[in-house]
């Protein structure tokens, strides 16, 4: 994610809760400084700024602990479409649906931060399921699981593997 | 239908015909969508792109709106053509500028435009004049339940639909109004709107979304949330606030035009009176004079011009589209030269 003052890396992220809702922060190294070091101003605002700073460095202090981790949790991938989480973190973009549940332990205070909920009520499709959708995206490891087959020259598996891959693609109307 | 008749052809939305229309120039709804069958685009192969956007066309072509709109191939267009169709609307300067196979489907009027391979495999839009938020949601709603009859997107039921950024993840949805604010503006009251526009988790932006100017008193209101309220609950909310902005826009017309008729007039004469005498006009000032005809012409102080037109000349003033007017032309004119001409020969009536 980048900073929202200019094209550099956010690294801090707050809810800001000064004003009732919490108002999203993203900064980069100096424009947080600027951002902290502005909010110490008069008096009331510093009690405000205070208890709100507490909230945020302790959600930091939280990111913080798993920014330490990170190194282990960097290299966590996902077995669906091979992304690790140091290259989402990085570009903020997830490779694949899969990546939602692989990743959902470091996404929760992420979903929190960004939209203040965790859970969808809204629409649901009305042709299809979870079950379907879950079924299809199964594909995207089968597909890498074939190409595998084939360097490694065990055609028959590759075969197999093809003829699922295929029947499945023409009953969900792929291309 | 060609790129140039689609540019040419009369766009729904600037019409002016919409509830509103002297305040909200647009009402915008736009969905994301994945094709739960296939990585999202950063883990794309050039191969599952094409597959991507073939079972994504042939899923839209299956329904109502699918035989009344064009695919244009990002690759097949020049560079000029791709900013053409960002100038009005109709894609993305992601899209523009992307690389790699990616496709866009456009209705004749303008009304529906989907892109394929953009930041998700699906973004779909619909504009209409006015504000008229629930009309549009019932439009793209339909129009994304017949898509989905012929394909699965990627769905589940804790975070809804899911896309490649979790910004977006849950609706998918960013509904988004376009306003013209200028009695808000000469008023100096627009940082105040904004203000409270922050707090609620509202965002507003320029003419052209995310990182342009508010020139020329136009303004973009959208939702940022995406997860954990419904549809009609962000439509609800967008809906409230714009309709608390129209009110305050709607007073400061009113003073204006009781306390203030002399500096408001003069202040359109002054425009009129650029217009017609410079030889250049820079974007910036051209917006800012098309804003005080439009609200000219809104408060009744200005006639023998149709709001549509002022609509119209907010896009065709654009780079791009004057490059498309003037390109075939011979000629050391610059682009502020074309622009000037542009404005004369279609303002001629009210410059006298």
């Amino acid at each position: 994610m980048k900073c929202q003052k200019c094209d550099k890396k956010a690294v801090l992220h707050l809810s800001d809760l000064t004003g009732g809702k919490p108002v999203e922060i993203h900064l980069c190294a100096e424009h947080a400084q600027e951002y902290l070091s502005q909010n110490q101003g008069g008096a009331q605002e510093q009690v405000n700024m205070a208890s709100a700073l507490a909230t945020h460095l302790a959600q930091q202090m939280a990111f913080t602990k798993a920014s330490n981790e990170f190194s282990k949790t960097d290299q966590e991938t996902c077995p669906m479409c091979g992304i690790t989480f140091f290259e989402f973190r990085t570009s903020s973009k997830f490779g694949c649906p899969n990546d939602y549940e692989v990743f959902s332990r470091q996404l929760l205070p992420m979903l929190m931060n960004i939209h203040g909920e965790e859970r969808h009520t809204g629409k649901a499709p009305k042709h299809s399921s979870e079950e379907t959708s879950q079924k299809l995206a199964e594909l995207i490891h089968m597909r890498q699981e074939m190409a595998e087959a084939i360097s490694n020259e065990n055609y028959e598996k590759a075969s197999v593997l093809r003829d699922q891959i295929k029947q499945r693609e023409s009953e969900a109307g792929i291309a | 239908m060609t790129i140039d008749e689609l540019v040419q052809s009369q766009r729904e939305w600037l019409r002016n015909d919409g509830p509103e229309s002297s305040i909200v120039v647009s009402s915008r709804i736009r969905l994301a969508r994945n094709l739960a069958a296939f990585p999202f685009i950063s883990k794309l192969s050039e191969e599952d792109r094409r597959r991507v956007i073939e079972t994504l066309r042939k899923a839209v072509r299956k329904t109502t709106f699918g035989q009344n709109c064009t695919l244009f191939s990002m690759n097949d267009l020049s560079s000029l053509d791709r900013k053409l169709l960002v100038e009005c609307h109709l894609i993305s300067r992601e899209l523009a500028d992307a690389e790699g196979l990616r496709s866009a489907m456009i209705s004749a009027n303008g009304q529906f435009s989907l892109m394929f391979i953009e930041e998700d495999h699906l973004r779909m839009q619909c504009i209409k004049s006015g504000f008229c938020l629930s009309e549009v949601w019932r439009e793209i709603n339909e129009l994304d339940d017949q898509i989905e009859k012929n394909a699965v997107y990627a769905w589940n039921r804790k975070l809804g639909y899911l896309t490649a950024c979790p910004t977006n993840v849950g609706t998918g949805m960013r509904v988004s109004v376009m306003l013209h604010l200028p009695a808000l503006g000469l008023t100096r009251q627009f940082t105040k709107v904004h203000n409270s526009l922050q707090k609620i988790s509202l965002t507003v932006r320029g003419l052209y979304g995310e990182g342009s100017q508010a020139w020329g008193d136009f303004y973009q209101i959208s939702n940022q949330v995406t997860l954990g309220v419904t549809e009609e609950e962000l439509i609800q909310q967008v809906q409230d606030v714009v309709r608390a902005v129209i009110g305050y826009e709607e007073k400061a017309r009113e003073f204006l035009l009781t306390e203030n008729r002399e500096r408001l007039e003069n202040g359109i004469s002054e425009c009129l009176r650029m217009i017609r005498n410079s030889s250049e006009m820079k974007p910036q000032p051209t917006l800012q004079c098309l804003s005080a005809i439009r609200l000219g012409i809104n408060l009744g102080l200005v006639s023998d011009i149709p709001i549509e037109t002022v609509n119209q000349l907010m896009l065709q003033i654009q780079p791009a589209y004057l490059q498309w007017i003037y390109g075939g032309v011979e000629s050391s004119l610059d682009g502020n030269e074309f622009r000037s001409q542009y404005l004369k020969k279609h303002l001629l009536k009210i410059l006298g």
